[in-house]
């Protein structure tokens, strides 16, 4: 195994998927809401497991975390954090006056936040299966509303097996209303090889 | 609760003398070690994210590890004037933060990091006299070495006294 997740071309290659990835899901949320939404040059940074939360507004500061696993050539995680009041405006694009009350999310509120999820995840499964040519199967993804340091810690501590520092790209999406989102990619410690093969990097 | 607290970070441990307080934020799947000297009142912490150092290629950081992070922060404690037959613990954390019933054994480091950390303290003659681990969400924990109470935060899910 030649490359590393701070092999410049191996990075030069993870922002161009951001890249691909975040036009895919702009797409596919425009779609969704049923609204024009744009969306910033994704911001590739491997930073150390204390600054993403600080990132992301501290420790204790409230987000949204999806979840989904991912197999068949490569196994992994891929999680999806975004600001929980940026979560409360796509859910207020998507349901409207159909939210319920309360600042706690109902079983409508955390499908439709699963539903985005699963989409802006699957636009970077889609541009990472484009540029790898490989099979890359996610999962049903799975939702967290707590604080930021409790959701990273999952990533984190997936990470934490090989380094101390974590590879994330951050995204804005800006239309009549502007919502962040952060995006990871966990490969397994075996599937780190297959995804540098693929992208010749190896 | 006159003096500022101490920030202990993810992967991070500290001991401090009396007066004062130690707090880790956001614990998620990690565990906060909290260790209190009754005797000398030195505080100590500690936010490990994983069980063991044995299977981990980089074990260079001993506070990311269960194992390793209890003996340096003994250690420290041990610096500042604490005696270990005095010291007693308490431990926070080890949520399992998604449900997602993947097959992977990520899912359970929160129920592993708790275990390991209780061995841990067993391996160094240090009781366990309160816990609060598991369950699906997440902590904030604040030890105070005036009489070694631990406050836990959370969002939603209320706020204790350990």
């Amino acid at each position: 195994m030649g490359g590393s997740v701070f092999d410049p071309a191996y990075f030069d290659i993870l922002k161009e998927i951001g890249n691909i990835g975040a036009g895919n899901a702009a797409t596919s949320l425009a779609k969704m809401i049923g609204r024009k939404v744009d969306m910033s040059i994704p911001k590739v940074q491997i930073v150390g497991f204390g600054e993403v939360a600080d990132i992301l507004g501290g420790a204790e500061k409230e987000v949204i975390g999806i979840l989904v696993a991912i197999g068949g050539d490569v196994s992994g995680l891929i999680m999806f954090i975004a600001d929980r009041a940026d979560a409360d405006k796509v859910l207020d694009m998507l349901l409207g006056d159909a939210r319920g009350p309360g600042p706690g999310y109902g079983e409508m509120e955390a499908s439709a936040l699963k539903e985005a999820g699963n989409i802006m995840t699957g636009a970077y499964v889609g541009a990472l299966s484009m540029l790898t040519g490989l099979r890359i199967e996610p999962s049903i993804p799975d939702l967290s509303a707590d604080m930021a340091g409790a959701i990273l810690s999952v990533p984190a501590i997936m990470f934490g097996q090989v380094g101390d520092h974590v590879l994330f790209i951050e995204t804005r999406f800006e239309g009549e209303t502007s919502v962040s989102g952060n995006f990871f990619l966990i490969p397994d410690h075996g599937s780190y090889g297959v995804l540098l093969k693929a992208l010749g990097v190896d | 609760m006159a003096e500022a607290l101490i920030k202990v970070g993810m992967a991070d441990l500290k001991a401090s003398a009396h007066p004062s307080g130690l707090t880790t934020l956001g614990l998620g799947s990690c565990v906060g070690i909290s260790l209190y000297d009754a005797g000398t009142k030195v505080i100590g912490m500690a936010h490990i994210m994983l069980p063991d150092s044995k299977h981990v290629r980089d074990g260079v950081n001993k506070a990311k590890f269960a194992d390793t992070a209890v003996e340096a922060l003994v250690g420290e404690m041990l610096g500042l004037g604490a005696r270990k037959g005095h010291m007693v613990a308490k431990l926070a954390g080890g949520a399992q933060m998604f449900a997602l019933s993947v097959t992977t054994d990520l899912m359970k480091v929160g129920l592993r990091n708790a275990i390991a950390a209780k061995d841990a303290l067993k391996a160094m003659g240090i009781p366990v006299v309160a816990e609060e681990t598991g369950g699906s969400f997440g902590r904030t924990i604040e030890l105070y070495s005036v009489n070694g109470r631990l406050l836990i935060k959370t969002i939603g899910h209320g706020m204790r006294e350990l």
